[in-house]
């Protein structure tokens, strides 16, 4: 173990969006700075990589914003998705904070750009990063150079030792040899755990194995782990995490937005016995994507089959990964790996259900099937209109709801009362606010928030 | 700087090179359009956004949109080592540069000038070998050294004689090779509007100016910079100039038989020497850019070619303000030749040379105006 020889004031783990704002807001209030990236260079930002926008509430337009999104509204938002499941104290923390976020961001090197295609309805709520979370993260490396904060790449923190209400040293790995570091003050914004598949497994069963990370697969939660060992106050529930419906094809780890689908409510979905298991056409798909990855972790080898016909191609976001095309059922049936005779019969009885109507595709069309379990209740026309195309949809996780407990100044709890150096920001945290769902571009405004009031806290404290 | 050997590329081989460029974008392309987060860089990503599927003319006419400013390479999360390996700004310099080569007339002649700089620098040498020869050797009677200033050395009759065809021709070889493009995107009757559109976007280089006008990511990573575009401004600025002056002085010779030499404050000298500067200014700061920037975002093929053309643009501009300065020296004869023969280097390789790229940008541009509307 190599005892470092420099010092500094705090030491930030992780090096996605949280981490830097909390380093950036910290060296400026006057504190040395050192972040430990467990990534390397190229992977460095963590989930923060793969996001696009923050949610912002303001009272008038406000430049790529439009209209106004009041504290309240953005509140109640949060209640819906979470059904409740928040701390109420945080949440106003965390949405009060992103008004005059906004501008900081802008002063840091981020830059915004008006909703992209597709995305109209979040051009009130919501602000995106041009180019996206990259070239957030690109440009907060670049403030963070500037400000003189030292980063670290595949540095793996393995132990937070603590002492009684303090943490007293920092070890970790970097380059295959051990360091130890006893800096003031620590900042964890590290995020969740959903890259450690075995403790994804051990929380939800081994259908875990099957699922795909939509993220980093640098995320493995062992900080998170340490602290919890040690007597840190846990929150959220341990055995969820935010899953989606995917690609199939997609890699295993940090795919990000490019392998999400968005045909299923034109579609039916099978699994891989070619039976139908849920309804396709409950909701408009922003409001069931979520739902639709435990859905498909439900079934069989976790996977179910998307088809749809020549009427439907156009109707949704183009994915990455080109549909599987064939022009009969049977065919497709083969191309897909399911049992031909079972497709065929499942996509009879489905088309035999359906019923004369208008179809809207943006909108509930009530074009339900009769006499069908389970039913499609909205855009349920025949499958009949060649060429086929099918894609296999799997579960992909976005991130894990449990954190550490943290109060209005993102100070870390124990049962013994707030560790006096230590601080969490981010997704390691967010279950105390999200504790369940999930509001677009939410993430961004925890770790942007919190990221700031921690590095602030962070430095007073290294100060004293 | 490669060799000229590359002239005796094998035709088969130079297809799969196309072929395999052409379907690595689309893959690519397919990627971006399901993300979409570079939408506000510049104009590719939302003529991207509006297709479902890329045809070979697509991939073309969004290859040659492209102004390789490379903020949606640095932003992107599938970059290598990303298993998607994603590189747009490459990916679409093979393309334009295929289509470039293929397009011209002839192409074994494009394909050798694009890529070798070395190529170009022996053009140069013959154009000084062909001027300094006619300068000493051309017969008195013909080359009458009655003119004044340059004139004495070789008369504004013989100039003529070499320029006029050297011009003209490479420009109708361009014309016809823009045609070509043209015709394979599908472009339709222009209209003003679209002109307009066009011409706007090129004088702003609203393309190199990354979305938010902080400029390109390209000689130092992910920072964004203007150098790139306002040094590209000075060359393209200062080129006009150094045309117009040319364009000038052609008049005033001809309808108002006002000969050379002109005075500073002349038309031809103030255009001239202003579009000089900017020129030299203009390519020296785009060659050290080009040094500084990753060589592995572009079209690796043509490193050599681009960087040639540009030290021949700088050749040209600041051999003709030294001939401004150095008039009266004992080396005029040499100096001019070098001057005169580089410009001729740089006309009868116009169609061959980086030079198409104002061109096809243009006709780019164009077509995204029709394409938007």
């Amino acid at each position: 173990m190599i005892q470092q020889a420099k010092t500094y004031d705090l030491v930030v783990i992780g090096g996605g969006n949280a981490a830097l704002c909390a380093a950036i807001t910290a060296a400026e209030h006057g504190s040395t700075v050192l972040i430990l990236e467990g990534a390397p260079k190229p992977y460095r930002g963590g989930n923060s990589r793969h996001t696009r926008n923050f949610r912002c509430m303001h009272q008038k337009p406000l430049a790529v914003l439009t209209d106004r999104y009041t504290e309240e509204e953005y509140f109640e938002d949060l209640l819906k998705v979470t059904k409740g499941k928040t701390d109420e104290k945080l949440a106003r923390v965390a949405i009060r904070g992103t008004e005059e976020s906004y501008a900081w961001m802008e002063a840091h090197g981020v830059r915004f750009q008006p909703s992209l295609s597709g995305t109209l309805s979040l051009s009130r709520t919501n602000a995106f990063f041009m180019g996206g979370g990259k070239a957030l993260v690109n440009a907060y490396y670049r403030t963070a150079a500037k400000l003189g904060i030292e980063v670290m790449y595949e540095a793996q923190v393995t132990h937070l030792e603590r002492s009684g209400k303090r943490i007293e040293a920092v070890e970790f790995t970097h380059q295959e040899q051990s360091h130890r570091l006893t800096p003031k003050a620590i900042i964890v914004a590290s995020g969740g755990f959903q890259a450690d598949l075995d403790w994804l497994a051990s929380a939800w069963g081994p259908a875990a194995k099957n699922f795909l990370i939509r993220g980093t697969p640098y995320n493995k939660g062992v900080v998170l782990r340490d602290l919890l060992d040690q007597g840190a106050e846990s929150v959220g529930d341990p055995t969820q995490c935010h899953a989606v419906a995917i690609d199939g094809r997609a890699p295993k780890f940090d795919g990000g937005i490019v392998t999400r689908l968005d045909c299923v409510p034109f579609s039916v979905v099978v699994n891989n016995a070619a039976k139908r298991f849920y309804d396709e056409g409950e909701d408009v798909w922003p409001k069931r994507y979520a739902i639709w990855g435990r859905l498909v972790a439900a079934q069989p080898e976790q996977v179910g089959y998307v088809i749809i016909d020549a009427k439907s191609l156009e109707l949704f976001m183009p994915s990455v990964f080109p549909p599987i095309k064939a022009d009969s059922i049977e065919e497709l049936a083969e191309q897909l790996t399911l049992p031909p005779e079972a497709l065929q019969n499942t996509i009879e009885e489905f088309n035999a259900a359906c019923r004369p109507g208008q179809f809207h595709p943006t909108e509930l069309d009530g074009l339900a099937t009769d006499g069908l379990s389970p039913a499609k209740t909205n855009w349920a026309r025949p499958i009949d209109t060649p060429p086929y195309y099918g894609y296999s949809l799997r579960t992909g996780v976005t991130f894990t709801y449990l954190g550490l407990k943290v109060d209005e100044t993102a100070q870390v709890q124990s049962a013994e009362g707030p560790i006096e150096n230590l601080w969490a920001a981010g997704e390691t945290m967010a279950g105390s606010i999200l504790g369940q769902g999930y509001l677009a571009g939410f993430g961004m405004t925890i770790g942007t928030v919190f990221g700031r009031i921690a590095g602030k806290e962070a430095a007073n404290y290294a100060k004293h | 700087m490669q060799s000229i050997n590359v002239v005796n590329i094998d035709p088969n081989e130079h297809v799969q090179i196309t072929d395999r460029s052409m379907n690595e974008a689309r893959r690519q392309l397919e990627v971006c359009n399901a993300c979409r987060y570079c939408e506000s860089f510049c104009s590719v990503f939302p003529a991207v956004n509006r297709e479902r599927t890329f045809s070979e003319a697509t991939i073309t006419q969004l290859a040659n949109l492209c102004h390789n400013c490379r903020g949606c390479h640095y932003a992107c999360q599938y970059t290598a080592p990303h298993e998607f390996g994603i590189n747009i700004p490459k990916v679409l310099a093979e393309v334009r540069q295929n289509s470039w080569q293929d397009n011209a007339m002839p192409a074994f002649m494009a394909r050798a000038f694009h890529r070798s700089g070395a190529a170009l620098a022996v053009a140069v040498v013959i154009g000084f070998a062909l001027l300094l020869w006619l300068i000493n050797q051309l017969p008195q009677s013909l080359n009458a050294n009655t003119g004044e200033g340059f004139y004495s050395q070789l008369s504004h009759n013989a100039m003529i004689a070499i320029f006029i065809p050297a011009f003209l021709l490479p420009v109708l070889a361009i014309a016809i090779s823009v045609r070509r493009y043209w015709r394979s995107v599908g472009g339709t009757q222009l209209r003003l509007c679209h002109i307009k559109a066009a011409l706007a976007s090129a004088a702003k280089m609203r393309n190199l100016a990354g979305g938010s006008g902080e400029g390109c990511n390209f000689e130092d990573e992910d920072r964004f910079s203007n150098a790139r575009r306002w040094y590209h401004q000075a060359t393209m600025i200062g080129f006009l100039l150094c045309f117009a002056a040319t364009s000038a002085g052609t008049l005033m010779h001809y309808l108002f038989d006002m000969q050379a030499p002109y005075t500073l404050f002349s038309l031809p000298k103030m255009l001239g020497v202003s579009g000089g500067a900017l020129l030299s200014i203009g390519t020296l700061g785009l060659g050290v850019l080009k040094l500084q920037a990753d060589r592995d975002l572009a079209d690796r093929r043509v490193w050599g070619g681009e960087m040639g053309f540009i030290i021949l643009l700088f050749l040209v501009s600041t051999s003709g303000l030294a001939l401004y300065v150095l008039a009266a020296s004992a080396w005029l004869p040499e100096l001019l030749a070098f001057h005169l023969g580089s410009v001729l280097a740089f006309f009868v390789l116009m169609p061959f040379s980086k030079m198409v790229h104002g061109f096809y940008r243009l006709a780019a541009l164009l077509r995204e105006q029709q394409l938007q509307q």
